[in-house]
C-alpha cells in the first residue's frame, strides 16, 4: 500500500488521473444542472460568472500547490497531475470569459472593448487569461521538446504573475468586503514566499560549496534532481 | 401626451402570497407526510401557522406606478444587499430573521418645529397607504420592479414642521451588533441622506411593505426609504432616526469610497462607476441587458431638481 502511494504504476496513475478529471468537472456540472433547474438564484448569470471566476483562481492555486506538496511529501508522481490541473484553470478561465462575452454582454463588442480598455479590473483579468493561453498551448510533451526544458520552464514561470493578476482582478471588483480576495491573496503569497525561500536555500547551498573550477566557457547549468 | 395607465389590478389582489405559500406548504407537507408514512416514522411535526395580519391594506393605487412586469416576490426577497446581515446576496434572507422589528420607533428630529418619536403602528396609520410599483436600479448594474407599500416621506416630514434652516435630511438606520454582522465592512450604523427637496418629492416613499404585505426583514423592515431615481443604496433600510439638518450629511458608501459613491448617486447611464459601466443593466429575470434610463426613467418628474447642476461632478 505504502509502496503504491510512493510510486503508483501506470494503470494506477491512469485511474488517479481519470478520477481527478471527473472531480475537476464537478463545479461545471453543478452549474450546468443548476442552470437547467433554475436553481442558480435570482441572477443566474452573475452566479455563473462568479463561480467560473472562483474556480479559475482556485485551480491556479491548486496547480501552484503541486510542487510544494511534492517536495514536502516526496511523492514525485504528483507532478504528473499538474498539467491537468493547470489546463482546468485555463478551461474555467475560458468559461469565465465566455460567460462575460456571451451571457453578460451578449457580444456587445463595443462595450467589451470599452470595458477592457477602461476598467482596470477587467483589463487585468483579460490580461491574465491572454497570458495563460501560451501556457495552455505548450502544455504537451511536444512543446517541451520543441522549446527545450529551460525555455519551457521560463515560459511557464509566468504562471506566478498570472496568479497575481487573477487575485488583483478579484480584489478590484468587490465593492467593500475584501475578505474573500484577501484569502486568495494570502494563499498565493504563501505559495510564492515558499518558493522564494527554497530558492534562497538552494542559492546558499550552492554558495557554500567550493567554487567550481571554470573548465569551460559559457553559462553554468544547474542540474536539479527530478527524483526519477 | 400619452399617459400610460398602469394595470388596474393591484399586485396585492393577485393570489395572496400567504395563500400561495400555504398551498406550497400543504403540498410539501403532504409529500413529507407520505414519505414519513412510507418510512414508518412519526417524526413529522406540523409547522406553526404563519402569523396573521402580515397583509397591509386597503391600498390605494398610484399614478406614479409603472406598468412594467414586476420582479417575482422570490427574487425580491432572496436577492438583497443588506450588508449588516452579510455581503452575499443570499445572506440577508438567511440572517435577517434575527432582526426584531417590534416594538419599533422612528425619531424625527433636528431642525423641526415639532420633533417627535413615532411608533411603527402610528406610522402605519399616519397617511393612506399606497401601492407604488417602482423600478429599482442597483449601483451594481441590476434592476427590479417592486410593488412597494407606503406613503410619501413628505407626509411624515410635514408632521414635524421642518424649519426654514433645514436643507438636508439624514437617515440613520439600526445597528444592533447582537443580531447584525460586526465586520467593519462599512462604518455602522449605515446612514444616508437627501436634500430636503429630494426628500419632499412626491416620488420619495417611506415604505413599510411590498407585494401588499409588511416588509420582510431582509428588505429593510419595518420601515425604509425608497428613492426610485437614485441607486438602490440611497434607499436606507430599517430606519430609526430621521434628522433635519443644515449640512450635507455623511453617507455610508460615500465614507467607504468617496470617489465611487457620491452624495447624489442619481441613476445616470452617462456617468460610469469608476470600475464598471452604468450604461446598461440586467433586469432580474431577464436574459439580455437593457439600457439604463436617465434618473432610472423618472427624469420627467425629477430632472428639474438638478437644473443647472453638473451631474458628472455631482455624481
Amino acid at each position: 500500500m505504502m509502496n503504491m502511494l510512493q510510486t503508483p504504476g501506470r494503470t494506477q496513475i491512469a485511474w488517479i488521473k481519470a478520477a481527478l478529471f471527473a472531480l475537476c468537472l464537478l463545479p461545471a456540472l453543478r452549474l450546468a444542472l443548476g442552470w437547467q433547474d433554475d436553481a442558480l438564484g435570482a441572477n443566474p448569470i452573475e452566479t455563473i460568472t462568479r463561480a467560473s471566476g472562483d474556480w479559475t483562481l482556485r485551480f491556479l492555486l491548486i496547480t501552484l500547490c503541486v510542487t510544494p506538496l511534492r517536495r514536502i511529501t516526496g511523492l514525485n508522481w504528483l507532478l504528473r497531475l499538474r498539467r491537468m490541473l493547470g489546463l482546468f484553470a485555463f478551461a474555467y478561465g475560458c468559461a469565465h470569459l465566455t460567460t462575460y462575452v456571451w451571457l453578460d454582454q451578449f457580444f456587445d463588442w463595443m462595450a467589451i472593448a470599452h470595458d477592457i480598455l477602461k476598467r482596470p479590473f477587467i483589463t487585468v483579468g483579460f490580461a491574465a487569461l491572454v497570458l495563460m493561453t501560451p501556457l495552455a498551448l505548450t502544455s504537451n510533451a511536444w512543446s517541451i521538446r520543441r522549446l527545450g526544458g529551460r525555455r519551457w520552464q521560463a515560459l511557464h514561470r509566468s504562471v506566478y504573475g498570472i496568479a497575481i493578476l487573477g487575485v488583483v482582478h478579484y480584489w478590484w471588483l468587490v465593492k467593500a468586503d475584501v475578505r474573500e480576495p484577501m484569502l486568495y491573496a494570502f494563499a498565493l503569497a504563501w505559495l510564492l514566499i515558499l518558493r522564494a525561500w527554497w530558492r534562497e536555500l538552494e542559492r546558499r547551498r550552492q554558495q557554500s560549496m567550493p567554487p567550481p573550477v571554470p573548465a569551460y566557457k559559457g553559462r553554468v547549468i544547474r542540474i536539479v534532481p527530478t527524483g526519477k | 401626451m400619452l399617459i400610460q395607465r398602469p394595470s388596474d389590478i393591484l399586485a396585492s389582489e393577485i393570489t395572496s402570497r400567504a395563500l400561495f405559500e400555504n398551498r406550497r406548504r400543504f403540498l410539501r407537507d403532504a409529500g413529507l407526510l407520505l414519505a414519513a408514512g412510507a418510512l414508518g416514522s412519526a417524526g413529522h411535526r406540523a409547522e406553526a401557522a404563519t402569523p396573521a395580519a402580515t397583509r397591509l391594506g386597503p391600498l390605494a393605487s398610484s399614478p406614479l406606478s409603472t406598468g412594467e412586469e414586476k420582479t417575482s416576490y422570490k427574487a425580491v426577497t432572496t436577492y438583497n444587499n443588506y450588508y449588516e446581515f452579510g455581503t452575499d446576496k443570499s445572506d440577508p434572507a438567511e440572517n435577517a430573521g434575527r432582526l426584531v422589528t417590534r416594538p419599533w420607533t422612528v425619531r424625527v428630529e433636528g431642525l423641526a418645529a415639532r420633533p417627535r418619536t413615532f411608533d411603527i403602528d402610528e406610522l402605519l396609520r399616519l397617511a393612506p397607504l399606497e401601492e407604488r410599483i417602482y423600478r429599482l436600479r442597483c449601483v451594481e448594474g441590476w434592476s427590479m420592479v417592486i410593488p412597494w407599500v407606503g406613503f410619501p416621506l413628505a407626509s411624515l416630514l410635514k408632521q414635524v414642521e421642518p424649519l426654514g434652516s433645514a436643507k438636508y435630511v439624514e437617515f440613520v438606520t439600526l445597528y444592533d451588533p447582537k443580531v447584525m454582522s460586526r465586520l467593519p465592512v462599512l462604518d455602522w450604523p449605515y446612514t444616508e441622506g437627501l436634500r430636503l427637496d429630494e426628500a419632499m418629492h412626491p416620488l420619495t416613499l417611506l415604505a413599510m411593505g411590498l407585494y401588499g404585505e409588511v416588509l420582510p426583514n431582509q428588505n429593510g423592515a419595518p420601515v425604509r426609504l425608497v428613492v426610485p431615481w437614485k441607486y438602490g443604496f440611497k434607499s436606507a433600510k430599517s430606519i430609526v432616526t430621521i434628522r433635519l439638518t443644515d449640512k450635507q450629511p455623511a453617507t455610508a458608501w460615500n465614507k467607504a469610497a468617496k470617489h465611487e459613491y457620491g452624495f447624489y448617486s442619481n441613476v445616470n447611464p452617462q456617468v460610469d462607476h469608476p470600475r464598471w459601466s452604468q450604461a446598461t443593466e440586467r433586469r432580474i429575470g431577464e436574459f439580455r441587458k437593457r439600457p439604463t434610463l436617465m434618473f432610472n426613467g423618472y427624469a420627467e418628474q425629477v430632472a428639474s431638481l438638478y437644473q443647472g447642476m453638473d451631474l458628472r461632478a455631482n455624481f
